[in-house]
């Protein structure tokens, strides 16, 4: 990301304002908000230099909470705005805050365009699968048959991915985590280490509207046969003694398609477990689409593969196009098609 | 190319001078021929001294594929380097290539040259020139009565007159009997003068509009070098294209010089007119809204942000500002309105001068994001291009409907200033205005011009940049002695700027309702309503800025007010100056500061005894006359997609009075 020479460490503790937080107590935020308090330092952030931008919804009521530079913008548009803050100026550090209505529905344009242009950024994409701030109703990840205000007797329609969004957008790197995750600081910092649009999902309970949706692999309980944490240059491996044996994940040579494999005295390699490449993009697009249940949740950095960025390339542009050329306004009104009318002309 | 009808009052040429006779230079000429006298007032009989005329219309008319605009538009060059004063009116369809021949595919542009000053493109034309039946149709009711047709008698053939939905040949029923009509096969001799070039006879008819303007360069007494000099420009990687262009210009001129001796053709000279001296140039609205909004930030020592959405009529002032980049300018094109007018504000946000810019339907959809920016007070300026509506409406037509969107049309009360342009070179100085009150004031601020200012050209005296008062920003860049307030307020009520990467500053910002002063969330109910006093009284106090209204021509206490705002300047101008030399005590007021309005405009009004308000939409600044002034302003309106005619105003003051 930006080179930025701290003037001194910063402590979690420099990164909290004095507003009291105002979200559900339970609420999967908090957990959310101390990560990120305890991220700043470990990447060497600096208050004034970093702008939290929100658009509307539990999640983005963030920025109050970060001791920065912040905008709690409209609903949907916090990509449009931030772009707009990152080409005035590249140098600020500029982290997205939105949630899956805000993302995924109506600012779903604005989240596409984002990935696709690859502006320098972080995406906390908060995902609890409802409307919170708006009491209850279902969202565009809930799942189908979710019970709400809006769908009393079952929502119908299928739910959007969002990892598989951000991909099919053109993300070059897309993460994933869960609030109370002690993971959670380590995904941030390599979102934050790659320079480009980093999308990050965060699962997060909203212990009032859809409590403990991702109770069935972010228990503590049998975690570990639940969660696949990826480590790029690391076998993809779950499951202990403790959860019924350790298992892996391998392809299906036939189906080309990915499947559970056990793996027995620790031989992964045996057993034909996928060492995790973060750059292979038709990995990313298999571990996105896992289903959860027959497989674990896909966890970490499913994804990192730097390209140019946007704001570069704007600059860079700006830059060559004005190479050589001195802006000089009175020239330039003085161009075209011209004449001179001369003094003791008849005037008006 | 020989006319598929058969031609029934067909003279050939005779050049009664020498008695030779020409070939090819067929002239239908109808029974209009005794109207000839009232063709242009100063008509004479001589042989080829030019006919003097103070003023000429001149609509040029056919497919959109006929290359009508370009015609135009380089007759503008030449009018403008005969030192006559002009206005044009470019009128074309919102589809880019209508099946040919169509009714609805006819491109036209008018232009009103003279000897002495000119404010709207003309009433009527003199002159229509109608490169095939559907250009003829829809155009010929506007020409002036005895005024001159000439058409391409090439294109009349039975298949574009069906498509023209002509049942009878017009040149054959006397339905133009009450123009004088000069009628002939433009198509074969473009094809003829360009014949040595070896072009295919598709390549060679796209010659025609060069033809016809050579034709016109001659009938108006024109420096033909200006065009040949851009064609060699234009076509300098392609030679050949240049030497038929050029051959077909000439041809064109020579045609008129021989084919004047007999007929309605005639050869008219218009002086130039008045004009202070200096650096002249053309200008249509979208140029000069960009360069002054350049202009603007460069006097408030800002880079610009220019955060934009393909929309006509709006789409030239990104096109122009997309390649000022050496000025400090980024242009953005965004996914969509909405994206387009947060990354301006997002922009702004980080200290540079974030400007959008759209017409109705994008505005609309920009009408929350101002919301922010109101909230936010952050500076913005947003130009609206207005065009017909509601809805998608009339994209390439204008009107002035957008006036209580741009007053009103948010959530909340959210009151925002209003500029108005009323003319393409007045586009420079409104828009330098809005980038004044926008950073003066922390505010956004709308900027109205209209579809016929954006694509209309005149006459632009260059200014001088040093004339323009500077303005420069200070961004705060430390605590203040007393503390940081991100909501404090100088005596204009206007909080700071603080550009993020500032130290020791840091705050957060957004929609939520501030705390006076701390600008930290809090919706408490004395809140609000402090909140909203401000932002209400800050817009207001805007009018400490902004000059007293003045009155065009005429005097308070008038017997009548014409009270006007935007691109109706001209034909009120001119209406009432028409009126005033017959004696009418009449006055005209042009508003440029729609909100807040200069702080005389109350007693101003209500010196007058009546008030008309001719505007472009059902009458909305009317509404708003009588709601901050209790007066009774009375509408004057049309809806039509054009604008108004000086006539039209002249009898609305008659009736009025």
């Amino acid at each position: 990301m930006n080179d930025m020479t701290p003037v001194k460490a910063t402590t979690p503790k420099d990164w909290e304002t004095d507003q009291e937080v105002r979200w559900c107590p339970g609420c999967g935020d908090y957990a959310i908000l101390k990560a990120v308090q305890r991220t700043m330092p470990e990447i060497g952030g600096t208050p004034e230099n970093t702008v939290f931008i929100s658009g509307i919804g539990c999640s983005s009521r963030f920025p109050y909470y970060m001791e920065t530079y912040g905008f709690h913008t409209i609903h949907g548009r916090a990509p449009a705005v931030a772009t707009g803050v990152k080409l005035a100026n590249p140098d600020l550090d500029v982290w997205i805050i939105t949630g899956d209505g805000d993302a995924l529905s109506i600012g779903g344009n604005h989240t596409m365009h984002l990935l696709r242009r690859n502006l320098d950024c972080q995406i906390m994409l908060f995902n609890n699968e409802i409307y919170g701030l708006t009491k209850g109703q279902y969202s565009p990840t809930s799942r189908v048959g979710t019970n709400s205000p809006s769908t009393p007797y079952g929502s119908v329609d299928r739910p959007a991915t969002p990892c598989a969004f951000a991909l099919g957008s053109g993300a070059r790197f897309v993460a994933r985590g869960f609030d109370v995750s002690k993971n959670l600081p380590e995904v941030l910092n390599a979102a934050h280490a790659h320079r480009g649009a980093a999308f990050i999902e965060i699962f997060q309970n909203c212990i009032v509207y859809n409590k403990d949706v991702f109770e069935d692999f972010a228990a503590p309980k049998g975690a570990d046969g639940h969660q696949l944490w990826l480590r790029n240059g690391e076998p993809m491996l779950f499951g202990s003694e403790k959860s019924g044996g350790t298992k892996g994940i391998a392809l299906d040579n036939v189906g080309l398609t990915l499947k559970v494999v056990d793996v027995v005295d620790g031989d992964w390699q045996r057993a034909g477990v996928i060492v995790h490449d973060v750059t292979n993009r038709s990995l990313a697009h298999m571990l996105v689409e896992m289903p959860f249940g027959e497989f674990p949740m896909a966890l970490g950095v499913l994804y990192d593969d730097p390209r140019p960025t946007f704001n570069d390339a704007v600059i860079a542009q700006n830059e060559s196009a004005s190479a050589g050329k001195a802006p000089d306004l009175g020239k330039l009104l003085a161009k075209g098609q011209t004449w001179t009318v001369a003094e003791g002309h008849p005037e008006i | 190319m020989r006319p598929a009808y058969p031609p029934i009052v067909f003279l050939t040429l005779q050049c009664a001078a020498n008695g030779i006779r020409r070939k090819g230079n067929k002239v239908a000429i109808k029974d209009g021929l005794e109207r000839m006298a009232t063709a242009f007032k100063d008509e004479q009989t001589s042989g080829h001294t030019p006919v003097q005329s103070d003023a000429v219309v001149v609509r040029f008319a056919g497919d959109s594929g006929d290359g009508m605009q370009l015609t135009g538009g380089q007759f503008t060059l030449s009018s403008a380097l005969a030192g006559n004063d002009f206005a044009t009116f470019p009128d074309f369809p919102a589809e880019i290539r209508a099946p040919i021949g169509t009714l609805f595919g006819v491109s036209a542009f008018q232009i009103n040259f003279g000897s002495s000053a000119i404010d709207t493109a003309g009433d009527q034309p003199d002159v229509l020139i109608a490169m095939n039946p559907a250009a003829l149709k829809t155009n010929v009711g506007s020409l002036r009565e005895g005024g001159l047709i000439i058409a391409d008698t090439g294109e009349f053939n039975q298949r574009n007159l069906d498509k023209a939905k002509y049942t009878t040949n017009p040149f054959e029923d006397g339905s133009l009997a009450k123009w004088q009509v000069l009628a002939f096969d433009i198509s074969a001799l473009t094809l003829e003068a360009v014949k040595p070039f070896g072009m295919g006879n598709k390549d060679a008819l796209r010659c025609k509009n060069m033809w016809t303007l050579g034709l016109a360069l001659w009938m108006f007494d024109r420096d033909r070098q200006p065009i040949i000099d851009w064609l060699n420009a234009k076509f300098a990687k392609n030679q050949v294209l240049a030497d038929a262009n050029i051959a077909a210009l000439n041809a064109g001129h020579a045609y008129g010089e021989t084919a004047e001796l007999a007929g309605p053709l005639k050869q008219y000279h218009v002086d130039a007119a008045p004009a202070p001296a200096g650096l002249y140039r053309t200008v249509t609205g979208a140029e000069s809204i960009s360069y002054g909004l350049v202009a603007g930030a460069q006097l408030a020592g800002l880079k610009m942000f220019f955060g934009g959405y393909p929309i006509t009529p709006a789409s030239a002032i990104l096109h122009h500002l997309s390649r000022l980049k050496e000025y400090g300018i980024t242009t953005f094109q965004a996914e969509d309105e909405i994206a387009a007018i947060c990354s301006a504000i997002g922009a702004s946000y980080a200290g540079q001068l974030g400007v959008t810019s759209s017409s109705g339907p994008g505005i609309a959809l920009k009408g929350e994001a101002m919301g922010l920016a109101i909230m936010t007070e952050l500076p913005l300026v947003i130009v609206n291009s207005q065009r017909g509506g509601p809805s998608t409406g009339l994209p390439t037509k204008t009107e002035q409907s957008d006036l209580y969107q741009a007053v009103y049309g948010r959530n909340g009360d959210a009151p925002m200033p209003v500029i108005a342009a009323r003319s393409p070179v007045d586009c420079f100085d409104c828009a330098v205005e809005a980038v004044r009150i926008a950073v003066e004031y922390m505010t956004p601020v709308m900027l109205l011009t209209d579809g016929y200012i954006a694509n209309a050209a005149e006459p632009w005296l260059v200014p001088d940049l040093e004339e323009y008062t500077p303005f420069p920003v200070e961004f705060l860049e430390s605590v203040p002695e007393d503390g940081f307030k991100p909501y404090s307020r100088d005596h204009k009520l206007k909080r700071p700027w603080v550009k993020p990467g500032t130290p020791g500053l840091l705050h957060r910002i957004g929609g939520i309702e501030k705390e006076v002063d701390t600008g930290h969330i809090n919706y408490a109910p004395a809140n609000h309503q402090a909140m909203t006093d401000i932002r209400s009284a800050k817009v207001n106090n805007v009018a400490d800025s902004i000059p007293d209204q003045i009155v065009e021509q005429g005097a308070a206490g008038a017997k009548l007010a014409v009270v006007g705002w935007g691109s109706t300047y001209g034909p009120i101008k001119q209406a009432v100056r028409r009126k005033r030399a017959e004696g009418v005590d009449v006055a005209h007021v042009h508003i440029r500061h729609i909100w807040p309005m200069p702080k005389n405009m109350a007693e101003l009004l209500k010196s007058f005894d009546k008030i008309i308000v001719p505007e472009m939409n059902t009458g909305q600044l009317k509404t708003i006359l009588r709601d901050q002034f209790l007066v009774d302003a009375q509408p004057v309106n049309k809806v039509s997609g054009q604008p108004f005619t000086i006539a039209e105003i002249e009898a609305a003051i008659g009736s009025a009075l």
